[in-house]
């Protein structure tokens, strides 16, 4: 009699939860099993409506040259890193999940920081990081957990960094690398401040007091904007550049999204964040000051023309880049960075792996950069990318 | 015929065996936690550079590497405290209510409801504080700054938003229902002898309850309190979305300063390295001596007012 | 209402009547009313503004006013009385706000986003920043989690729990009753963090859903072992003893006798204990990691949780994640009810008739 009891709760729960996992479904939108495996022929049927063109009725279905096409491969990749190219990443997935039901790829973000240590530990197949990996420990970690490959950086996508600011009336800022020094350093406290009024004469400033943001988790976007401070205020900033914010004061935030939603909620508040995070939340954000004392807005063409100027400076097949802060064109905007895709050479990626990489560096991809707010890789970069991605198998 | 006591059956022993076994497992375990987590907090606190008890910043993984708990852990209790503080009266006072002031059937009601708060999970209570506490406790902030600042703990620097306050406002709100939940179980239990007794003698109300209920159900409210502080001090979710994580100690609770041991864990796990696991590890541990010391501190005060009681009835 | 004085008093000092003059019923809005208005007009003469300001005055003026009228007409002990009633009630009052706020304000912004789709889609192929999506994924992997952790952690607990209550006697019975109230202090982060270091990085087992529930019933097995001992000490001797003097051997009288018993207060402190553990985040975030898409098997690769699907809408600016996120919040609170309820329902029924 207690057994009966007992066996139809079980019975009952049991039930409800095969009625459970059977009720719900991925947002594929062939709506087959979601792990059926999927050659690029029978994937075709599909994603006409995102932009992708697979090779339709190919009977052999992949094709591996830039411009057209995703090679599909079936697993799972587990991801994170910089949450600056999150909005990339989110529409790169959602592009190729669609076209290859058959693959799952989570992007966890964390911030530059987690994703080289989550590399390292080898807790993701790659992961994504706005600065290079680091000549000495760092590098020789990552390479430990390639080996018998190496570790390399492969610059995917660049972003502006954009100073998002609240201050309701005010249209247009301009702010030169010292102010920015001095604002992110605690010296500059409230907006109307002598500073920022002589980079702005003709703006009514008011006298709201300034509450910085910054990251709290190690951060690439962090390490980039400082690395702008060092390289264009050096008389005002000493902080040097850090990937755990290194000046003292503000409030930190865990991740870009916690930037971009502390610079939304507060009055007087300032913050860096990748340009994607303001355009979509209307933040506005201001001019920025180079090297040459000219304020430059932030528009892709802007950002093209700086990153034009950028170097390679890693070793062998890394192609990390160096960006050339001297450059006084009144209209390259010098406040960026790009996000790296840190892989292993070796044949220690997978499939999934290579394909999706083969993916996301192509036209295709990086044509619908602009749009989320980030610039398309300049092309000879692009094509040392793709290289390098062939060799890794 | 006559029956005897025969030797344990193999069912007894098969059964004595497996629970033993549990609680000798459980045992196993949690001495297994206490090692592993020390073994990992030794070579963080051996490899730092500065007191591990007395610095604020939070550079593990450097090297040098310097971290210390300082200012995680005067965030932590202060934080919680103020929970404490703004909560424990609230929550006694609703207790008091429904337990003796109320109707007898809307007070059911009002006890359902205490107990459905109670479960509401802490990612909820984060988010509500986040999305509307901390716009609205700025206005308040600087009410508390405008006509009480001379009291260093007001003191700010006009710059509101996320801070301690805010933290302790929403700790407050969280224990809130525990401590109400089990001080009005408490309350319910005053003998009814005593109760009318203090009636008969002509006692109001109030009276009746500091004579009766408030004395009976003292150590009972004490371990109330003490849960709920308990589940302040690990309060991670919540606190990690309302806190300004920095790192700095800091007495004035409305300027946007001031970290707990609990949110920096969650802030920073995913980019520390070796050492920097061992360091968060450290602070768990700190924070977990915390705990234990409330409780053991808890249990002393109880186990002292059953002596007490004991004593005055006999 | 006043009783007829028994003793007339001998002098105006001593009060000896049994009866004591008592403010009329009207007096009491007649004297709030009259506060909010002498409020009203402090408000049009001074710099005072707002809701919250207004409250902060009317209510303790409106205390003081009623202890001193009260204290002049009724004497100092039922001034205190009236102002004790006050306190307390507007204690309560004081904690409906919030309360009732983040239930209501959880209700009214998860509704927004809690439908059909969101019950039954995952975030696959969904951008934050598209309105669709939903939560499926989160709840298909809590359940899982959780369920994992229970299976394992009520048996445990309840073998534990009946060892203490049955069969130990001695100090290793109260060793281990320590540590168990020991471990009810375990903040749930640092659970969290014990088996990132130790499953997900030093056994190298990765993120996993079963990662997040070991994390999550190293924080139920105390409350199980606690609530489990509560509920079987409650089992009268007598009805041991009758089923030993009936010659059933020890083992038996356990099972047969005393869990059935005390069975509705150990599923009711089990379904408590669940109740608890579903909603904890700090856990998960270390474990479980993250992903977007449906996986159905807990013991391989990232899973979603419910509360880390919250926290991590959450912390997005995008106004759609924020909705997301709300619904989620909703969902949640629904089950934890649903269970709430249904421990007490099972309690209910399962108790055994004598």
């Amino acid at each position: 009699m207690k057994l009966n009891r007992f066996a139809t709760t079980a019975c009952l729960i049991a039930a409800g939860a095969i009625a459970l996992s059977a009720c719900g479904s991925d947002n594929n939108p062939t709506s087959a099993g979601s792990d059926s495996t999927v050659t690029s022929s029978s994937g075709a049927s599909s994603s006409d409506s995102t932009g992708v063109t697979t090779a339709a009725g190919d009977p052999t279905g992949s094709t591996t040259s830039s411009g057209t096409g995703i090679t599909c491969a079936t697993g799972t990749l587990q991801l994170s890193g910089s949450t600056a190219q999150t909005n990339a990443m989110s529409e790169w997935i959602k592009n190729y999940q669609t076209a290859c039901p058959g693959a799952t790829i989570n992007y966890g973000g964390g911030g530059s920081g987690q994703g080289v240590q989550n590399f390292q530990d080898g807790t993701v197949d790659f992961a994504g990081s706005d600065f290079p990996l680091a000549d000495g420990d760092e590098h020789d970690k990552a390479n430990q957990r390639c080996a018998p490959g190496t570790a390399v950086d492969l610059p995917m996508v660049p972003g502006p960094i954009a100073i998002g600011y609240n201050l309701p009336g005010v249209k247009d800022l301009n702010l030169s690398a010292s102010t920015l020094a001095g604002i992110f350093s605690g010296k500059i406290t409230a907006w109307n401040d002598d500073a920022i009024k002589k980079d702005n004469p003709n703006v009514d400033l008011p006298s709201t007091k300034i509450q910085t943001f910054h990251r709290s988790d190690g951060s690439g976007t962090s390490y980039n904007f400082s690395n702008y401070l060092a390289n264009e205020a050096k008389s005002d900033w000493s902080y040097g550049a850090n990937k755990a914010w290194p000046a003292p004061g503000g409030v930190g935030e865990k991740g870009t999204a916690g930037i971009a939603q502390g610079v939304k909620s507060t009055p007087g508040g300032i913050g860096y964040m990748e340009l994607s995070y303001a355009t979509q939340n209307s933040i506005s954000y201001a001019k920025v000051g180079n090297a040459g004392g000219d304020f430059v807005e932030l528009t892709t063409d802007n950002v093209v023309k700086f990153l034009s100027t950028a170097t390679v400076v890693g070793q062998g097949d890394d192609l990390a880049l160096k960006f050339d802060y001297t450059n006084t064109d009144a209209d390259a905007y010098p406040n960026l960075l790009v996000t790296y895709e840190i892989v292993c050479t070796g044949g220690k990626s997978s499939e999934l792996a290579r394909d999706f990489l083969s993916y996301i560096v192509s036209d295709e991809a990086q044509n619908l950069l602009p749009d989320l707010g980030y610039v398309k890789l300049p092309s000879n970069i692009q094509t040392k990318v793709q290289d390098t991605i062939k060799g890794l198998g | 015929m006559f029956y005897e006591r025969k030797r344990p059956q193999r069912g007894d022993t098969v059964f004595r065996a497996a629970t033993l076994g549990a609680a000798a497992f459980l045992l196993v375990i949690m001495a297994a936690i206490a090692a592993f987590l020390i073994a990992k907090a030794l070579p963080a606190i051996r490899s730092d550079s500065v007191n591990f008890l007395t610095s604020s910043r939070w550079n593990p993984d450097d090297d040098p590497s310097t971290w210390g708990i300082a200012a995680l852990a005067v965030g932590t209790l202060i934080s919680s405290v103020l929970g404490l503080a703004i909560g424990v009266p609230i929550a006694i006072g609703v207790a008091l209510f429904i337990s003796h002031y109320a109707p007898r059937r809307v007070a059911r009601g009002f006890g359902y409801l205490v107990d459905l708060l109670a479960a509401v999970p802490s990612v909820v209570y984060g988010l509500w504080a986040l999305v509307y506490l901390v716009p609205n406790m700025r206005d308040v902030s600087k009410w508390l700054h405008d006509y009480l600042g001379f009291i260093p703990i007001f003191g700010s620097d006009g710059l509101y938003g996320k801070s301690l306050l805010v933290a302790g406002v929403v700790l407050a709100v969280m224990i809130l229902p525990i401590v109400a939940a089990i001080s009005r179980e408490v309350f319910l239990q005053t003998p009814q002898e005593t109760i009318e007794g203090a009636y008969a003698l002509g006692a109001t109300r109030w009276e009746m309850i500091r004579i009766c209920v408030l004395s009976h159900g003292k150590s009972g409210v004490v371990s109330a309190i003490v849960l709920g502080f308990g589940r302040a001090l690990g309060e991670t979710i919540a606190v990690a979305l309302v806190l300004p994580a920095s790192n700095v100690i800091t007495f004035s609770i409305l300027k946007p300063e001031g970290n707990s041991i609990a949110a920096n864990i969650a802030n920073v796990y995913g980019d520390a390295g070796e050492i920097g696991r061992g360091a968060l590890i450290a602070s768990g541990l700190v924070l977990f001596a915390m705990t234990l010391a409330v409780n053991l501190i808890a249990r002393g005060v109880v186990a002292r007012g059953g002596n007490l009681r004991r004593k005055a009835a006999a | 209402m006043t009783a007829t004085s028994l003793v007339t008093p001998t002098t105006s000092s001593v009060h000896l009547t049994l009866s004591r003059r008592r403010l009329p019923t009207w007096s009491f809005p007649v004297l709030g009313v009259g506060v909010v208005l002498l409020t009203l007009a402090l408000f049009a003469v001074t710099p005072l503004q707002g809701r919250a300001d207004f409250l902060v005055v009317v209510v303790p003026t409106y205390a003081v006013v009623q202890t001193a009228v009260s204290r002049a007409v009724e004497g100092r002990r039922a001034a205190r009385d009236r102002l004790a009633t006050i306190v307390v009630g507007s204690c309560f009052l004081v904690a409906l706000i919030p309360l009732g706020g983040v239930l209501g304000y959880t209700v009214v912004k998860g509704l927004k986003r809690l439908d059909y789709t969101f019950l039954t889609h995952s975030m696959r192929n969904v951008a934050e920043q598209d309105a669709g999506g939903g939560a499926y994924h989160a709840i298909v992997g809590t359940v899982e989690q959780v369920g994992l952790a229970a299976a394992i952690a009520v048996p445990f607990g309840l073998l534990t729990a009946i060892y203490l209550t049955e069969y130990s006697h001695g100090r290793f019975g109260k060793l281990v009753s320590f540590f168990v109230d020991v471990m009810t202090g375990l903040p749930s982060i640092v659970a969290g963090l014990f088996i990132y270091a130790l499953w997900v990085l030093a056994l190298g087992q990765g993120y996993s859903g079963f990662a997040g529930s070991l994390a999550l019933l190293l924080l139920m097995i105390p409350t199980v072992v606690r609530s489990a001992e509560e509920m079987l000490k409650l089992v009268p001797t007598s009805l041991r003893e009758a089923a030993y003097a009936l010659g059933l051997p020890q083992w038996k009288t356990v099972l047969r006798v005393v869990l059935p018993t005390a069975l509705p207060g150990i599923i009711t402190g089990v379904m408590l204990a669940v109740a608890r553990v579903i909603g904890e985040t700090a856990p998960l975030l270390l474990t479980v990691a993250f992903t977007a898409s449906i996986n159905n098997n807990p013991f391989h690769g990232a899973q979603a949780g419910l509360p880390l699907f919250i926290f991590s809408e959450a912390m997005l600016p995008n106004d759609t994640a924020i909705d997301r996120a709300w619904a989620g919040a909703l969902t949640l609170i629904i089950i934890i009810m649903v269970l709430n309820l249904g421990a007490r329902l099972v309690a209910r029924l399962a108790t055994v008739r004598r």
